[in-house]
């Protein structure tokens, strides 16, 4: 039995604090509806468009939106709204699946081509 | 000017991509310059055991910034009644931090510290997704603590570089003493450095890239050939 605090919540251990409950966001839907894989450094942003059905965005798709105004990278998205990333990828599935975001760069597979590769090498050369 | 490297690129490596990443990811990008501009991004693994000095070298030559992550509690963790049934959706947040380098022309370099403890390891292939190589550190007081990070990076092909953590007081090696307790293949460089130094940091980073762009360069032409 895991002991509880005063506010009833579900502690795991001293340091790891409270079990929060980041999927009431979504729902608890804890995966993307949507055949998208959202990599930490693909690069989405909001269309302004949408949404196609009865979608309601709610108030953290809404803010997401906000800072989608400009292609953003997902880590930074999420650094920046302060949503574990699990969370986060569940929101960005719902808002492609509206049309109202999109990816627009990805993470290429399995390796950076060489193009890539040079323009880091040089930006670091220069730092 | 070109400022999007993706459209050219995505043909090289579209035939190389796995089954599981064919979904058309990569729409149309805008080009352009300004806030509509849509950036180049990498990333950089920085792996090693705990305490070796991950965040001390993130932190001397990039913007550090939090993430907020799961991690899946398991049976072992939390009493059997509390999981029951719902095992596969039981996690707790838990925060991280990475760098963040931003680059003139609209590239940014992320570099993650890959997390060091046990329970951690789902993160990696998150992680390690699509990165550029990874900079295993190694402190020559538990040469032993990185063996598992190189495992991963080996088994995963990801390519590496040893970069030895010089802490003060630490006994000091040379290069190929510690190539030899690693049991590193020859072409792996093996670089010394001061994590705290953003000069040696830089020479890091860049030994990697250097190293990665010949090693990718020769498996291209080798499997051409």
């Amino acid at each position: 039995m895991t002991p509880r605090d005063s506010h009833g919540e579900r502690w795991f251990d001293q340091e790891a604090g409270p079990i929060v409950r980041p999927y009431a966001v979504t729902n608890g839907r804890t995966l993307p509806d949507s055949s998208a894989s959202f990599g930490l450094i693909d690069v989405v942003v909001a269309t302004g468009e949408g949404p196609y059905g009865h979608f309601r965005p709610g108030p953290e798709h809404r803010r997401i939106l906000g800072v989608c105004r400009r292609p953003t990278p997902i880590v930074d998205l999420t650094s920046e709204i302060d949503l574990p990333l699990g969370v986060v990828r569940v929101l960005l599935g719902d808002l492609t699946n509206e049309g109202m975001l999109r990816i627009v760069s990805a993470q290429r597979q399995p390796v950076p081509d060489q193009r890539l590769l040079r323009m880091v090498l040089d930006g670091l050369e220069s730092l | 000017m070109d400022l999007n490297p993706y459209d050219s690129a995505r043909q090289d490596s579209a035939r190389q991509d796995s089954a599981r990443h064919d979904t058309a990811r990569q729409d149309s990008a805008s080009q352009g310059t300004g806030p509509s501009a849509v950036p180049s991004t990498a990333k950089i693994l920085i792996a090693g055991g705990f305490g070796v000095g991950k965040t001390t070298l993130v932190g001397s030559v990039s913007e550090i910034r939090p993430l907020r992550t799961e991690e899946p509690l398991s049976d072992r963790s939390v009493g059997i009644d509390d999981t029951h049934g719902l095992s596969a959706k039981t996690t707790t947040t838990v925060a991280m931090d990475f760098g963040r380098i931003s680059f003139s022309s609209q590239l940014v370099l992320y570099l993650f510290g890959t997390p060091g403890q046990e329970r951690f390891w789902f993160m990696w292939d998150d992680l390690s997704f699509g990165a550029i190589g990874a900079v295993v550190m190694a402190d020559t007081r538990r040469v032993a603590d990185c063996f598992a990070s190189i495992d991963y990076f080996e088994r995963n092909d990801i390519p590496f570089i040893v970069a030895v953590n010089c802490f003060e007081g630490a006994p000091r090696f040379e290069a190929d003493d510690i190539r030899i307790a690693l049991t590193l293949k020859p072409e792996i460089p093996v670089v010394l450095c001061d994590a705290r130094d953003r000069e040696s940091v830089k020479k890091v980073l860049i030994g990697l890239a250097r190293y990665v762009m010949l090693s990718r360069s020769q498996a291209t032409t080798a499997s051409r050939g």
